[in-house]
């Protein structure tokens, strides 16, 4: 603070108001960081127990047996992974194709509500999206499959599996994720490819080169950095969302390679497993388990997103 | 003047012009999947969504049950869950925006409320859990309120800081050149220049949880009875959708419906209304 000495009671009275308010915003910035040290802390402790009980092999175990109290985070680790990757080969095509769409192909007229819709389809709540997946898209799916086994599978081999398929599964849970992730992806392009210097994408128009072209070879280029942390952005809302993937993933405790099948996810399993542990039981302990995996693997990704995408985007 | 096309040429506009279809054909898709939740919710809330249920509880299937003590607990906990966030957001931000530009307190504190911005809810939820439930061996509404405000901090601190560093320092220099401190300078000049924006933030994470679901599975648990009592488990309108939502019982997934129509409607409100007040300060 760049005060005099003070002179008189008036400035004595101000310089302590100064040092008031100082104080209380530096506070309240240490507020947040101590919320994250908190939310660290409580949870390693509410886990300790089962990283006693089971070890490192807790995150290599594709074991989840509530009866015999032996758990393992396999399954759920394996889910989250498989639902999320899944998400994005999904999402981020098509949110190169709408940003771009929006970007360049809309009139200006149109291209502000547009963005506005974008924007609002990513403020929808998630457990709206888990009622679409399981009254609507689950459905659609397994009649999809069913259809699709009927009318062109010979192969009895095929077809089991296909009419073994149900609507709620691995698979059913990453579409849900990409349809969730795909207006946040979508914003994000947009303000990147709209953040690349008119002069520079003018200069190859005038060089003969085609609107794709110049995308390709100037605006991705100019924005690859900032692209990769929005998808990885995208990455972080995909591996911890609950509801959405708890309506659509079945919430199976039992291990299957096949994303074909039910599974769960590490949100899932805490959302879903919670009522049934005890306070103090070492289900509890487990679940709090999985939470600080979840913690480490979001916390990852994350701290990577935000490093490539500059401070001020995002 | 002829006009001369080479293969190369035209091959190339013809790429460009299939990358353009591909690229409408993928709005397209996405539309269409945001018509059919639009249109899901609507046509199944729209019926359901009768003046009963703003004046009757929750009750068991058959029973003709409303959605009256989820509203008004969403309402409670939501209202709580802000009252604690926006000063802690407000003056974080204020923090990073007017006191720590360059300091490296500020640039930690920048760092981990971006990764809270981020953070699964779910974790909240668990933090809080063990934070206030099962400390006390109660699930509580207060508890759930917690849960809300964590989530909103990092949201309000955002826009803050975003929405002060707008502010032209000119404006700052000439207060401060009339002698005014710097805490004036900042609630007085700063504050009030960035207040539409900042009360768009404000909105944004109004909007943002009171849809949140997640972090009241273990904090408020959810109540089928009239409860307004804050130690006590309190009903919310996410929590009984999803409870509702996942019942085997015809009226209940009907009001589900309902209530997902009725939180959409005001989520998606909110953000019409923040989005509004910034654009007219524009």
């Amino acid at each position: 603070m760049s005060e005099r000495a003070p002179t008189s009671g008036r400035s004595t009275q101000g310089a302590l108001a100064e040092r008031g308010f100082a104080g209380v915003v530096l506070g309240s910035g240490v507020i947040v960081l101590l919320l994250l040290g908190a939310i660290i802390v409580m949870l390693a402790i509410g886990s300790a127990p089962a990283f006693r009980e089971f070890g490192p092999g807790f995150f290599t175990s594709f074991v989840w047996d509530s009866v015999n109290e032996v758990y393992g985070a396999g399954i759920m680790i394996w889910g989250t992974l498989v639902t999320s990757l899944l998400a994005l080969l999904l999402a981020v095509p098509l949110a190169t194709g709408c940003a771009y769409f929006l970007t360049e192909l809309l009139p200006d007229s149109l291209r502000k509500p547009i963005g506005t819709l974008v924007s609002l389809l990513a403020a929808i709540p998630s457990i709206i999206y888990g009622m679409w997946g399981f009254f609507v898209l689950a459905p659609l799916l397994s009649a999809f499959f069913l259809a699709v086994s009927d009318r062109f599978v010979d192969s009895p081999a095929i077809y089991n599996f296909l009419i073994g398929i149900s609507g709620t599964s691995i698979f059913t849970a990453g579409l849900v994720l990409a349809v969730m992730v795909l207006p946040l992806i979508t914003a994000l392009f947009v303000e990147i490819l709209g953040a690349t210097p008119v002069v520079l994408k003018e200069s190859v128009y005038g060089l003969g080169a085609t609107r794709w072209e110049v995308i390709r070879n100037v605006a991705i280029p100019y924005g690859r950095r900032a692209m990769v942390g929005a998808v990885m952005l995208g990455l972080g809302r995909a591996l911890g969302e609950t509801m959405a993937v708890t309506f659509v993933i079945g919430n199976a405790t039992r291990w299957s390679p096949s994303i074909f099948n039910q599974g769960s996810t590490i949100a899932s399993t805490i959302a879903n497993e919670f009522a049934e542990a005890g306070f103090g039981s070492m289900k509890l302990a487990a679940l709090l388990a999985l939470g600080l995996t979840l913690f480490i693997i979001s916390f990852g990704v994350l701290a990577a997103a935000r490093a490539l995408v500059s401070p001020r985007q995002g | 003047m002829a006009v001369v096309t080479s293969p190369l040429a035209a091959r190339r506009k013809r790429t460009s012009k299939i990358v353009a279809a591909l690229c409408m054909a993928a709005a397209g898709i996405a539309l269409a999947v945001l018509f059919s939740i639009l249109f899901t919710l609507v046509s199944r809330g729209l019926p359901a969504l009768t003046f009963r249920l703003f004046t009757t509880e929750t009750l068991p299937t058959g029973e003709n049950g409303g959605l009256a003590n989820a509203i008004v607990g969403s309402l409670i906990q939501v209202g709580i869950g802000m009252a604690i966030a926006t000063p802690i957001g407000v003056l974080a931000g204020t923090y990073l925006a007017e006191y720590a530009q360059k300091s490296r307190l500020g640039a930690v504190t920048r760092f981990v409320s971006d990764i809270l911005l981020s953070a699964p809810s779910i974790l909240v939820g668990l933090f809080v859990y063990e934070l206030m439930v099962a400390t006390t061996k109660t699930y509580s509404a207060i508890a759930g309120s917690v849960a809300l405000a964590v989530i909103a901090i990092p949201i309000i601190i955002r826009t803050t800081e975003d929405m002060l560093s707008l502010v032209p320092v000119p404006l700052r220099e000439a207060a401060a050149a009339l002698g005014a401190p710097k805490w004036k300078v900042t609630t007085l000049i700063a504050w009030r220049a960035a207040g539409a924006g900042m009360l768009t933030g404000l909105l944004l994470a109004l909007a943002r949880v009171a849809g949140e679901t997640a972090p009241l599975l273990f904090t408020s648990l959810g109540n089928l009875n009239w409860s307004t009592s804050l130690s006590e488990p309190m009903a919310s309108l996410p929590l009984t959708i999803y409870q509702f939502a996942a019942s085997p019982y015809g009226d209940l997934v009907e009001l589900a419906w309902a209530g997902a129509l009725l939180i959409t409607v005001g989520v998606l409100a909110i953000n019409i209304i923040a989005q509004l007040v910034v654009g007219r300060k524009r």
